[in-house]
Order: structure tokens, then sequence, then C-alpha cells
């Protein structure tokens, strides 16, 4: 199980690459969203996945709860994350006019 | 157990939390802004006190004991770094107040400004890693509205880099958290380092270290600093002040925290890491200074330049080198902050960013002119100011270290600093003066009081090293002898 999650966890790091290597802001933005997921994965893999019961004393030899608790911290930042920046590449492409990131170089006398 | 530690960040989050709620009262938006950075300095003075009076002080949230629950820890470094930091906060407030736009006001500028300070003081104050992680996450939020402010092409251009490359980096921190987390299956940095320093530091271990220190090079630009001139020099002033003088310091605290207290077993691979990527940062960052002529691109690779400065000592890694890199970190700090107010204000009274479009400004300001001749001289390292006893000091440690080709480029960085600035000086100061009083843009009463502070700042620091070097030895001993450090954390309370 562990091996199948962490090849997952890698396949998910090789989509987000190709994503952000786009030149489209938006596939950008979408690949580090997938970027902090195969994270997530990557944290639940290295704690070992489910090795026993709920962590609730009483309950048998419970799992360890700290990774859970760990990722869903992360996914909220990752949410907050990708949300501020949407709205920067929506407020760029009204600004600017292009979401092409190779248009987004500076100007030539800068 | 002290309360007051949680302060420095509890504060700027309740009140910027508050003052989303005080929209259209600017005047009282401005006032407990400013009430709060006070109040944090006030409060990191009296804490650096107690720490000499009563050793490294913890708090442990909510009762849980390390290593189960998270908790801050206030030693000397981390409390002279929030004191340097909430100075440096109230003093671009203030240049903020008469600077920024009243839409800028009404639109949360000061909440997210608290908001940055609370990160930077959590990120200094917080004794557990993922809590380390949470708190940059903090800071980088507030840094990506903050850079936009003002909403100019350029901002929204540069601050989508920012944000990309930023959130790769948070990314390999994540990554670096579960390698850890794997390999010693702890979170809490004081219990890491006891795991570490009982079963030895292993190669898997060293290579999570540079996982770490690939991160904090991100963050602190260390050689990775590909993404730092363009984004400082974008944002408005005060806030390109806050980002030069606070942001990087944060990735080299962590740093610091990092290659003192729990990967400082194998110095001959992560330290001598550290010192070439510290060599190639003074040389990029030098030739990067001299090589612009827009200001505030030469203010950005000045940071850069401070940034493998203050490296070399971590990376030489004797007492004296320590110390050195404290003062000079203190030091930066402040005159940073001081570079980019005072290059931010030049262009703001001519409307010119390039240096050979302005000349002969120091008739019409005289004082911007001569604080900037006193920053270039701190700056560079000129006694008694600041600059200098850093300098000295990281300088003395290299010798000792051996260190001779960091020591020379230490050294010789110090030159492109004072070449860089002086002819900034010479081009933009003096000469003739082609922009007449009438034409420029009037320049306002709180900007030069916001300037005069960090000037006398800087003065007082190099004159009253003296009296800083209690706290700043106790800092160096902590950082050298981490046992401190974990006795502190993992004891009893």
């Amino acid at each position: 199980m562990e091996t199948l999650v962490t090849i997952l966890a890698g396949v998910l790091v090789t989509v987000a690459t190709y994503l952000l290597l786009s030149k489209s802001l938006i596939r950008v933005i979408i690949g580090t969203a997938i970027l902090t997921h195969a994270a997530h994965l990557l944290i639940m893999v290295l704690a070992e996945l489910k090795t026993g019961t709920v962590p609730i004393v009483g309950e048998g030899d419970p799992v360890d709860p700290l990774p859970q608790a760990l990722i869903l911290t992360s996914i909220v930042i990752g949410f907050a994350v990708t949300a501020v920046s949407l709205v920067l590449a929506y407020r760029t492409y009204q600004e600017i006019g292009t979401d092409k990131l190779d248009e987004l170089r500076g100007e030539p006398d800068e | 157990m002290s309360n007051l530690i949680v302060m420095p960040m509890a504060l700027p989050v309740l009140f910027g939390i508050i003052l989303l709620f005080l929209r259209p009262y600017v005047k009282v938006q401005r006032g407990l802004s400013l009430l709060v950075f006070v109040a944090n300095i006030g409060i990191s003075a009296y804490v650096l006190h107690l720490i000499q009076q009563n050793g490294v002080l913890r708090l442990d949230f909510g009762g849980w004991e390390p290593p189960f629950g998270i908790l801050f820890v206030a030693d000397s470094f981390s409390m002279l770094l929030v004191l340097a930091a909430s100075i440096v906060a109230a003093v671009c407030l203030i240049y903020s107040f008469s600077s920024v736009e009243p839409s800028f006001e009404k639109n949360f500028y000061y909440s997210f400004v608290l908001f940055l300070i609370a990160g930077v003081n959590g990120s200094f104050l917080t004794g557990d890693i993922f809590n380390l992680f949470v708190c940059f996450e903090i800071m980088l939020l507030a840094s990506y509205v903050l850079i936009v402010f003002g909403g100019k092409k350029r901002q929204l251009r540069e601050s989508i880099k920012y944000v990309i490359v930023n959130v790769v980096s948070s990314w390999i921190f994540l990554v670096a958290i579960a390698y850890i987390y794997g390999s010693v299956g702890t979170l809490n940095m004081a219990h890491i380092a006891e795991r570490v320093a009982e079963n030895g530091q292993t190669a898997t271990l060293t290579v999570v270290s540079i996982v770490f220190l690939t991160v904090f090079a991100l963050k602190a630009g260390l050689f990775l600093y590909f993404w730092l001139p363009g984004s400082y020099s974008v944002p408005i002033t005060p806030v390109a002040a806050m980002f030069g003088a606070l942001l990087t310091k944060v990735g080299i605290y962590a740093m610091f925290r990092m290659f003192t207290l729990i990967f400082y077993h194998e110095p001959q691979m992560t330290h001598t890491i550290i010192g070439i990527l510290a060599g190639l940062t003074l040389i990029g960052g030098s030739i990067g200074a001299v090589a612009y002529k827009d200001l505030r691109l030469v203010a950005s690779y000045n940071v850069v330049i401070a940034v493998g400065f203050i490296l070399v000592g971590l990376a030489v890694a004797t007492p004296a080198a320590i110390e050195g890199s404290i003062y000079y970190l203190i030091h930066d700090i402040i005159i940073k902050a001081s570079l980019f107010l005072l290059v931010g204000t030049m262009i703001a009274v001519t409307g010119q960013t390039k240096m050979d479009e302005i000349s002969g400004l120091i008739k019409n300001h005289p004082l911007l002119g001569w604080l900037f001749f006193l920053t270039t001289l701190s700056l560079a390292g000129i006694p008694p100011l600041s600059g200098f006893i850093g300098k000295v000091l990281v300088g003395e440690g290299a010798v000792e270290g051996g260190a001779y080709v960091l020591l020379a480029l230490a050294f010789i960085s110090s030159i492109f600093v004072l070449y860089s600035l002086m002819r900034i000086f010479l081009t933009s100061f003096w000469g003739e003066t082609i922009i007449s009083k009438d034409e420029e843009a009037p320049a306002k009463k709180g900007w030069s009081v916001a300037m005069c502070i960090l000037a006398l700042g800087t003065i007082a620091l190099g004159l009253g090293a003296e009296s800083m070097s209690v706290y700043v030895q106790d800092a160096a001993e902590t950082l050298l002898n981490p046992q401190i450090y974990i006795d502190a954390v993992l004891g009893e309370n």
C-alpha cells in the first residue's frame, strides 16, 4: 500500500511539474495546487499508512494522528494560497491583458 | 512559563482582525497599529531582560508539555530579532502614514502589515518546525497582498513570479518536514535536535538537512536570489522597506536555527555548502549592485550581498563569527529599512527611478542627502556606525576558522556596496540641480521623521555596541551550545 501511494505521489509531482512548466498562468496555479497535494500524500506515507484504530484512548493500538493534523493545516493554507494566486492571476489578466507567462517579462529598458 | 512571549505574534493578529472592522476610521487604524508595534518593542525589550535573569523562556500552548504540544521558545537570539523587527515595523508604519494613498488605508493596508509582522515574529519565536512552516505562510500570504498594493502593471507582473517561486519553495519545505518526521518521528525542534544528537547525523539526515537548506536558501535569497531583485523593487516604499529589512532575515534566522541546533554534526558537509553558496551570493550580489542604474534594483542587490555576508558567519561557525553575524543581522534589519526608505523617497520626490536622471538633489533636500551618506557609510562598515562591529567580528571568526577565501569575498563585497551607493550619492545628490523645487513632489515631514529614527538607530547601535554585547553574547552562546536550548524546552518547567 505504501509503495502504491508513493508512486501516486510521484505521478502527482510529475503532472504538477508539467503544468508548472507550461505558459498559461491558470495551468501553473493548478500545478501548484497539485504539487501541494503530492506533498500531503508524502507526509501520510512517511508516517506509515493505517496501522491501527482511531486515535482515541481505550480503543486499542491507535494510528499516529499527527500527520493528519499536519495535512489538514496544510490543505487550509494551500486553499488560501491558491485563492490569492487566482485573484492575482485574474487582476493581472485584467491589467496586462494576457495570461501567458512569456509575455510577463520585464520591459527591455528596465 | 511566561505568557508575554506569545504577545509579539498574538497582538498583531488580534489587532489585524479588529482593524478589518474599523475600515472607515483611518485615524483609529493608524493609532492602533502603531500602538501594537510600540507595545511589541516594550514587550520584547522586557522579555530580553527576563531571559538574562531566568534563561531561555518557553510557553506551552494549551498546557501540552513538549514534545507533544506546540510551543514558543524565546532565547536572546529570537528576542533580539523580534525587537529589531518591531522597531523597523513601527518606523515603516510612521512612513506609511504620510506616503500611502488614502484608498490603500481603507483597503486593509494596516491589517496586512500587522499580519506580515505577526508571521515574522511567529517564525522567530516558534519552537516547532511545522509551526515555523505555518508562520512562514502567514507572512507570505500577507506579503502576496502587500506586494500588489497599488495594482500597477509592473507590480502585478512581478508578484506572479514572487508567488509562484514562494509556493514552490513552501512545497519543498513541506517535503522536508515529511522527511524529517519520517526519519526522527517528531516535529519539536529541541526534540529533533536531541534525537539527532543521540542517534548521530546519518547520511539520510544530512540529505534532509540539504533539503531544508534549499528551502531557506530560496526564502533568504542565499544564492537562489534570482526572484529577489524583481519582486523587492516593485512594491510601494514602506512595504519594500519591510520586505528588504525583514523577509530575507526570517529565512536567515531559520537557517541559523537549523544548522546550529539540529544539523551541526557534519559541518564539513553542510557548512561547507553554506560557505560556497555564501561566497557565490556575495559575488553575484556585488555584480548586480554595480550593474544597474535603477535605484530600487541597486538597493535590492544590496540585500543579496548582506545575506551572503551574514551566512559567512554561519559557515565559519566560530564563536566570534556567530556573534558578528548576530550583530550584523540586527544592523542589517535597521539599515536596509533605512536604505529602501531613502531610495523610495528619492524616487517619490523626483519621479525618476534611474540614478543618472536625478542630479543635484542635495540642494533642495540636504537632510535626505546626508542621511543617504550616513546609510552608505554604515552599510560599508565605517566605525562608529553599526555595520563596523559585525564586520570586524565576522572577519575575526573567518581568520580563526581559516576561511580566507570567504574572508576576502566578504570584505571585497563591502567595497562593492560602498561603490554602488557612492555612485548614487555622487550622480544623484551632487552635480547640477536639474529639477527646481516647484517641479518636485513635496516631501512630507513624516518621511524625514521615519528616516531620522533609523539613522539614530544605526548610530546608537554602533556606539552602544558595548551595552548590547551582553544580549548578543548570550544569543551566540545559546546558538553554539544547543544543549542550553534543548534543556530549556524539554526540561522541567
